[in-house]
């Protein structure tokens, strides 16, 4: 299924796998995408996740004591595509478990388990070559992170790259939920619109239906990550209808596309394909 | 990128820049004491029975380790970058010791991320970084050793890019930090190589250096890679086993991945999870290896083994003894080579040990371990 913000808004919603365990995020993941999630990250956890803050890490930590990998998670991948078929599937990984599976073999199974696209936190676009050609060889969206820091240049070489939407990153810093937003989000998505036709989700910090609105008004999509791990962690037994809960009040904030505009925001090539830009 | 971006520029303006190299080289000599003396060990020379052994003395550097020439030379990058807050992992200590130490020479705020592992078995290291006014935090992550404490010096530098400048002590990260460390470190071998002809009117026939991310060591082999008769030979922390998480070696059991910005050999699972790891020296106890080391083992140029826990232990005491030079438990693992190397060879060929610390951040460890009779 190509990546589609059914939404204004759209809701990229995030989770880590295996926490508490596949069945339970199972469960998490096909509640989200009920209450309005458009796009689903599956997170693969790792042992040194560089890139996230507290909430991430002990989360992944659980995940791993399970022994939950990335054959898991793809498997998970294919059993949540049988249940949603309009809902875009994005693995969410370090490279290193990538790497260690093998890049072909990653694309492949990926693939045919139905998901759509991958963004690999520690991968720049600059030692992608070999991560692109596999991705494009098997009919895969690859997704870069913008950051703030990012010079126009490097902003360009990311959305060229990039197919399905690009992840601009709303501050510099790890994940985490954070009360304000701060003012790099508002330039970064308006430098990347100057590069790229791609839808842009914003994501980093976002917890609170006002943040999401505020969001809305200047992305195409929201990502939720850290806030959905937390309602995860602290609601221990029914964690599935707790994030039903959290993403439908953020949802509420977002408007079908008919009252913005014809049709659902979607790059023309959702899938890899000719440049969007 | 931007910030890897920013340095590598930097850093290449500043090599170019002699007036740049001229501070370095004044701070060098003035201020952390170089050149170190190459000291022939006559009496562990005679114990052996075998090669001529001399010890390249790191371990008499202000702040007792090789780690400030690296410190020294990035210290001087951070004004011309207009920051003015550094951070810094620390395994043993002795790279925070010797960022704090230049922080305060230099003026900067300083901030130093240590496992609390690490921090309980270096106790000594702690208190110095505190008394030069830098800032510990202790990291409860992971296996609370050097990689936790690297992971959390990684999300304070990209929260804080635009002020802060992070001193990576090792010839790890993304590039250009493997290339930037190694040259502020080249001094050693540059040093070792001047003062082995004039004292031997010969190259050596092997360097031996211990190797946790391997800074001391390609700072000692790099000026001899292209003698190609001079062997080179890094030792590993081999631990308490060959069981994954019972040592540090990387060559023994490590494969081909990626950990915090770099591709080298990882100790890791099935998984690609990477592995913990034991050593009884902090500074050994990583589970990736400076990607140069990895080059250079498969080029075959130079070898890489493993001395256990024990040997470097026993190691220690023979030094002190032999030497009466008490070496950090790292260097002493370079030691425990020489000891098995030195007698397989003739008298007449020279071996160059680079002794890249002292042991008094050890006291305690070697107090536990060590029965003096």
């Amino acid at each position: 299924m190509p990546l589609t913000f059914y939404s204004k808004p759209g809701l990229v919603a995030y989770v880590t796998c295996g926490d508490p365990d596949l069945a339970t995020t199972r469960e998490i993941v096909l509640a989200a995408i009920e209450a309005g999630a458009d796009v689903i990250e599956l997170g693969v956890p790792f042992s040194d996740p560089v890139a996230d803050g507290p909430v991430i890490q002990r989360a992944s930590e659980r995940a791993l004591k399970h022994g939950t990998s990335l054959g898991q998670v793809l498997t998970l991948a294919a059993e949540v595509r049988q249940h949603a078929q309009s809902t875009g599937l994005i693995v969410f990984s370090y490279l290193n478990p990538i790497l260690r599976m093998g890049m072909e073999k990653f694309c492949r199974v990926s693939r045919a388990a139905g998901v759509d696209g991958a963004l690999v936190t520690d991968l720049p676009v600059e030692e992608a070559e070999e991560y692109l050609r596999a991705m494009r060889g098997n009919d895969l969206a690859p997704v870069f992170l913008a950051a703030p820091t990012s010079p126009d240049d490097r902003l360009k070489r990311i959305a060229e790259a990039s197919r399905g939407f690009v992840y601009a990153v709303s501050r510099t810093g790890v994940t985490g939920a954070r009360q304000q937003l701060a003012d790099d989000a508002r330039k970064l998505v308006k430098r990347l619109r100057r590069v790229t036709k791609l839808p842009i989700a914003l994501g980093f910090g976002i917890s609170t239906p006002e943040q999401f609105a505020e969001v809305g008004e200047f992305a195409d999509a929201v990502v939720v990550g850290s806030a959905i791990v937390e309602t995860v962690e602290r609601n221990r037994g029914r964690e599935a209808a707790a994030v039903g809960e959290f993403v439908s009040g953020l949802s509420a904030f977002s408007s079908p596309p008919s009252a913005h505009s014809k049709s659902p925001r979607r790059s023309k090539d959702a899938r890899y394909g000719a440049p969007a830009s | 990128m931007a910030a890897l971006d920013e340095l590598e520029r930097e850093y290449e303006k500043a090599k170019r820049d002699s007036k740049f190299q001229k501070r370095l080289e004044e701070l060098l000599r003035t201020y952390a004491g170089r050149p170190t003396p190459l000291f022939f060990a006559r009496r562990l020379t005679h114990k052996l029975g075998g090669a001529r052994i001399y010890l390249k003395r790191e371990d008499l550097l202000h702040t007792g380790a090789h780690k400030i020439n690296n410190c020294l030379g990035q210290g001087l990058l951070v004004d011309r970058m207009g920051k003015h807050r550094v951070i810094a992992e620390t395994g043993a200590g002795q790279h925070g010791v010797a960022t704090a130490t230049v922080c305060a020479l230099l003026g900067f705020e300083c901030v130093v991320y240590m496992g609390t592992e690490d921090m309980r078995r270096q106790e000594l290291n702690v208190f110095r970084m505190r008394l030069l006014g830098a800032e510990v935090r202790g990291v409860e992550s992971g296996s609370r050793t050097l990689k936790d404490a690297i992971n959390e010096a990684m999300r304070d530098w990209v929260t804080n890019v635009r002020t802060t400048h992070y001193l990576l002590g090792s010839v790890l990260g993304a590039h250009p930090y493997p290339t930037m460390v190694r040259d502020f470190h080249r001094v050693i071998g540059r040093e070792a190589r001047a003062q082995i002809l004039k004292a031997e009117g010969k190259l050596p026939a092997a360097i031996i250096a211990c190797v946790g991310g391997g800074s001391n060591s390609i700072g000692i082999f790099y000026d001899f890679i292209k003698d190609k008769k001079v062997q080179l030979i890094g030792v590993e922390a081999g631990g308490r086993g060959e069981a994954l998480g019972e040592h540090a070696a990387r060559f023994r059991g490590g494969s081909p991945g990626v950990l915090q910005g770099t591709f080298s050999y990882v100790l890791q699972d099935s998984g690609g999870q990477i592995a913990l790891t034991h050593s009884v020296s902090a500074g050994l106890d990583y589970p990736s290896i400076g990607p140069e080391h990895a080059a250079l083992r498969d080029a075959g140029r130079a070898e890489y083994v493993p001395a256990s826990d024990a040997e470097a232990l026993k190691a220690v005491t023979l030094l002190a003894r032999t030497e009466g030079i008490i070496p950090a438990l790292e260097s002493a693992h370079a030691i425990a080579e020489v000891v098995k190397r030195a007698p397989t060879m003739k008298n007449s060929e020279v071996v160059i040990v680079n002794v890249s610390g002292r042991g008094d951040k050890d006291i305690g460890i070697m107090r536990e371990n060590l029965n003096l009779d």
